[in-house]
């Protein structure tokens, strides 16, 4: 876990898969032809996106007091909180709850705040067993793979490869098609007899309202509602920066996040609850508030930004690095710009100094972000932490002498006369072909157009200032 | 009116014909060019790469040889981007209020070359005439930094004889990413690839651009392919074939 994620190197290896690639640009181009229809139709949109962001900044700004009124309003409506320093603690709350009802495992439903803590693979380390109830991570999980996408965790993978899968798992040797309704069948027959019989459920949380206590969580399936209303306990583990200050603030994000997210007018399901009833849902709650990281980011400036992100997976399905790579090249449960931004900052730059540097800085992404995250700001900023944290001696030189070279202009037409000189050997049909060192990986697969025999500059002064 | 070129090192050095073309525009629309020689380039090579105090003294060479000028104009929306959008907060992070204030004040003044055309001289058409067939690669940050919108289409759609044929994709990125196309070399040619794909399937004899570093990628690609498509930048289109004289109807 700890050693260095070398984004270009994973890119390779993602690259190499022409089937990944197919499956990523048509679920992607999918989406995203469906937000644009859903953005299109609110005259408003603009500001509610500037709303969004000034409730997330107020919300960043005063965290500790929006924690200390949601922890106390969870506690008043029954529930008990937990503070999480990092995931080890979290997934321990799970463990302790699951013991003390003398359940075999839970059900869990999406959540990428449990896919970061690990809690799967911490609960069967622990001897119990974690069923994955939504449709898409079910797939990951019987395959033993990866989730690659903030919503669409198996992006990746198209019907045929599902049919296989299911035919070996749980379709109980029944002859599949690949029609999506019968998968779905098979995988709800499968999961119904689960939801009866267990003791435990875990949910993540889309927000978390500090005047109530309230959670709510957005899904499309309803296997959430499922877990969150029949076992007799539940535990929720949620970042700390979910929180939204008032309920009325879900006005606004309810309507963001759905078109943004899957491009619907509305999600099929929306739950919303507050602490324990008798007689009505589970009769235990708990609350899991994560830090793991994220009271560092927030002390970041430019940086802090990102804890405004309501994972709604827009930046990823814009995103031209993201669509050919997909996410497992990101080495993090949040990948695409989103996750460029957020894993460095969660768990160190010198451990994911090359995310930043995983952009062409297009700035698709920060033009769809529904919170207005300065995604590309956020990336040149954490491209200058990561020269201070890990750039090489060679490089640094390299760019010094380059920033010599253009700071003033006797040594910039040095330069470019130097550059000239030194391109001759490599011409060939007026076009620079092969290139050695660094610039190697442009020769590769572009050629290279030649400094010019005169240069605008000499141009210039041939003709102007003689 | 005063107008200071900001040609950019990379059209400096390697695409010198979209600097004359520029100037020879701007002086057959009636105005005074000047070439500020003190200029070299905006930093972004530096921004872009992390290198924050190298980008930043560049910054101050620019923003200084660029003083004292009604208008700047320069052939390439990214660097235009990189003056207005990126130069304020390089300043204000070490706290120089002055720079802060330079940088601002030279944003509000400089402007990439249909933007300036189109917005602050209210012309769609220049008198340019190029009768060939010509797709439009949209560049990144000539949407969505600098955000020139629509200008470059506006004035090609005014060029006599110019057949403009829409490119699939077109705002999508082409994979440069300056030194991305080195570092991320894989994915940058996987973008790169599906871009001249579309580019070829225009049918088109020309791909236009606003951006020389975008040009010498999709450039590279496409004569790495063999292909018979070339690249050319709006300002070489606009500068082509006008009658004397002519700059408007």
């Amino acid at each position: 876990m700890s050693a260095t994620w070398d984004f270009p190197r994973a890119a390779r290896a993602e690259l190499a898969d022409g089937q990944l690639r197919a499956n990523l640009r048509t679920a992607t181009e999918t989406i995203r032809a469906k937000r644009a229809v859903a953005v299109a139709e609110i005259d408003d949109w603009e500001e509610l996106r500037e709303a969004a962001r000034l409730i997330k900044n107020e919300t960043l700004e005063h965290l500790d007091q929006h924690l200390e009124r949601f922890a106390a309003n969870v506690t008043a409506a029954g529930g008990t909180v937990h503070w999480a320093a990092d995931a080890a603690a979290a997934n321990q709350v799970v463990i302790d709850v699951v013991r003390r009802h003398g359940a075999s495992g839970v059900v869990k439903m999406k959540s990428l705040t449990t896919d970061e803590t690990g809690l799967d693979d911490a609960l069967e380390a622990a001897g119990f067993d974690a069923l994955e109830t939504d449709l898409a991570e079910l797939i990951v999980q019987l395959g033993h793979d990866a989730p690659s996408h903030i919503l669409v965790p198996a992006i990746h993978r198209n019907r045929r490869e599902i049919r296989d899968l299911f035919a070996r798992t749980i379709g109980a040797g029944r002859e599949l098609s690949d029609e999506p309704a019968e998968l779905a069948e098979v995988a709800r027959l499968f999961l119904r007899e689960r939801f009866l019989s267990a003791a435990v459920g875990v949910s993540g949380a889309n927000f978390g309202v500090a005047e109530t206590g309230s959670i709510c969580v957005v899904e499309s399936e309803g296997n959430g509602r499922m877990c969150t209303t029949l076992p007799p306990a539940l535990v929720t583990i949620m970042g700390i920066e979910k929180l939204v200050p008032r309920l009325a603030d879900l006005a606004v994000f309810l309507r963001l996040l759905p078109r943004s997210a899957t491009g619907e007018r509305m999600n099929p399901y929306t739950s919303l609850w507050t602490g324990v009833r008798d007689g009505d849902g589970p009769r235990e709650l708990h609350v899991v508030l994560l830090d793991d990281g994220r009271t560092a980011a927030l002390g970041d400036e430019v940086g802090r930004q990102a804890l405004r992100c309501i994972r709604c997976s827009a930046c990823l399905n814009i995103c031209p690095v993201y669509q050919r790579v997909g996410g497992h090249a990101y080495g993090s449960v949040y990948p695409g710009p989103i996750g460029a931004i957020l894993t460095p900052q969660l768990w160190g730059i010198e451990r994911f100094a090359s995310l930043p540097f995983a952009s062409t800085l297009c700035g698709a992404c920060a033009d769809v972000c529904p919170v207005k995250i300065d995604i590309p700001e956020v990336l040149l900023h954490l491209r200058g932490a990561a020269v201070g944290a890990s750039t090489s001696p060679a490089e640094r030189t390299a760019f010094a002498a380059v920033a010599w070279g253009l700071a003033g202009p006797s040594r910039f037409s040095l330069a470019q006369r130097l550059g000239r000189l030194l391109q001759r050997p490599f011409l060939r049909g007026g076009v620079l072909r092969r290139l050695p060192g660094p610039l190697a990986g442009w020769s590769r697969g572009r050629d290279l157009r030649p400094v010019a025999r005169e240069t605008f500059r000499e141009w210039w002064s041939r003709e102007r200032d003689a | 009116m005063r107008i200071a070129l900001f040609v950019t090192c990379v059209a400096d050095t390697l695409y010198p014909e979209v600097g004359r073309a520029t100037v020879s525009l701007l002086e057959r629309l009636g105005h005074d060019v000047s070439f500020p020689a003190r200029q070299t380039c905006c930093g972004q090579l530096h921004l872009n790469s992390g290198h924050r105090d190298e980008a930043r003294l560049l910054a101050r060479r620019l923003i200084a040889a660029l003083r004292d000028y009604e208008a700047v104009v320069s052939p390439s929306s990214s660097c235009v981007g990189a003056i207005r959008e990126a130069y304020p907060s390089l300043a204000a992070e070490v706290g120089d209020t002055r720079l802060e204030r330079d940088a601002r004040e030279l944003g509000a003044r400089t402007f990439e070359l249909s933007e300036f055309l189109v917005r602050r001289l209210g012309l769609d058409d220049v008198g340019a005439s190029f009768p060939q067939r010509v797709t439009y690669h949209s560049s990144c940050h000539s949407l969505r930094v600098a955000r020139i919108g629509d200008a470059p289409l506006r004035l090609l759609r005014r060029v006599r004889g110019l057949e403009l044929v829409e490119l699939p994709r077109a705002e999508e990125c082409c994979g440069f990413g300056g030194t991305f196309a080195v570092k991320n070399a894989d994915v940058s040619l996987a973008m790169l690839a599906d871009k001249c794909d579309g580019v070829i399937a225009t049918g088109a004899e020309y791909c236009a651009g606003v951006d020389a570093s975008c040009l010498l990628h999709i450039g590279g690609g496409l004569s790495r392919r063999g292909a018979v498509v070339r690249t050319i930048h709006l300002a070489e289109i606009l500068a082509s074939g006008a009658r004397p004289g002519a700059s408007r109807r």
